[in-house]
């Protein structure tokens, strides 16, 4: 992957085929680290599943037997000497509170750090993608912050749909905006 | 984020939208958004249709749509038309510039554009 911002997309796109109501997007930064956490209520997965998830030769998708998400993502924060988590509670073991949280921390100064890019894209992406999830993006930097919470929201659009362009278009808008806010990304 | 005000806005124009909205979607566009197409770059494409299907007054008529892996990885971003009383047109290794003459000559004119998809 060329950029974070698109393993950020893949990843949470696993979430939102679990089922997920809510799924957290939380970026972190510093000047010299950057940390990921992706965190939903789906449905989770078995310890056996989440010790195998980290394996290129594991996989859900039906259409060929190789899953590159999860590998791609580990490799980017390792290479970087940053560290990478996946922790996981399945709806069997627990019908209340399950769901799933992928944490990675990457350092943003060694020569293999891959650049976030296009973040507000992503989350547009994904809204666009899934617009009945509850979304919660925040990126904080020092005292800098761009966030969307779509459940917010939609309390008050209604019944207007947030994957209308119009929609879209506002939260790529306000992103851009909060993002201009920041000293360096 | 923005003014909530702003929002509350966009809710009060696009009312008599959405019940134009119910009875839509004659063509579905789906864009194929596994790791595969992500890291070939299917974003760009699958917000440029978005777009595009808006700026063109196309938004009642057509759905974009995302989805997995469609199995032919070798040829994302790959695209799928879907139309009502006629065959699926898939279109592969897409780029921005091409859906805008994908929205352009098919979703708008009818046509499809064969160079760009798979039997081409």
């Amino acid at each position: 992957m060329k950029e974070l911002s698109l393993n950020i997309l893949d990843i949470a796109q696993n979430s939102i085929k679990a089922g997920a109501a809510h799924i957290d997007v939380l970026l972190d930064e510093t000047a010299e680290t950057l940390c990921l956490t992706i965190r939903d209520d789906g449905c989770g997965m078995t310890a056996e599943v989440v010790r195998s998830v980290t394996d290129p030769f594991y996989t859900t998708r039906t259409t060929r037997s190789v899953g590159m998400g999860i590998p791609l993502l580990k490799l980017a924060a390792e290479q970087t000497g940053g560290t990478f988590s996946i922790e996981s509670v399945s709806e069997q073991d627990d019908p209340v509170r399950h769901g799933t949280c992928v944490q990675a921390l990457f350092n943003k100064n060694h020569l293999d750090f891959t650049p976030l890019g296009d973040v507000v894209s992503t989350v547009c992406t994904l809204i666009q993608g899934a617009p009945s999830v509850d979304w919660h993006f925040c990126h904080t930097y020092g005292e800098h912050s761009a966030a969307v919470d779509t459940a917010e929201m939609r309390q008050v659009l209604g019944d207007v749909p947030l994957d209308s362009f119009e929609v879209l278009d506002w939260i790529r808008q306000s992103l851009l905006e909060e993002y201009a806010g920041f000293d360096t990304q | 984020m923005k003014s909530l005000a702003e929002l509350a806005a966009i809710r009060e124009k696009m009312k008599d939208k959405v019940v134009l909205r119910e009875g839509s979607g004659d063509i579905r566009v789906v864009v194929g958004m596994a790791t595969c197409g992500i890291a070939a770059g299917a974003r760009p494409v699958l917000n440029r249709f978005v777009e595009q299907v808006s700026a063109q007054g196309l938004a009642d008529k057509v759905t974009v749509t995302q989805t997995g892996c469609i199995g032919i990885c070798q040829f994302e971003p790959v695209v799928e038309v879907y139309e009502a009383g006629k065959e699926k047109v898939t279109y592969v290794k897409m780029t921005a510039e091409k859906a805008d003459e994908v929205v352009e000559k098919h979703l708008k004119g009818g046509k499809v554009v064969a160079e760009y998809t798979i039997q081409a």
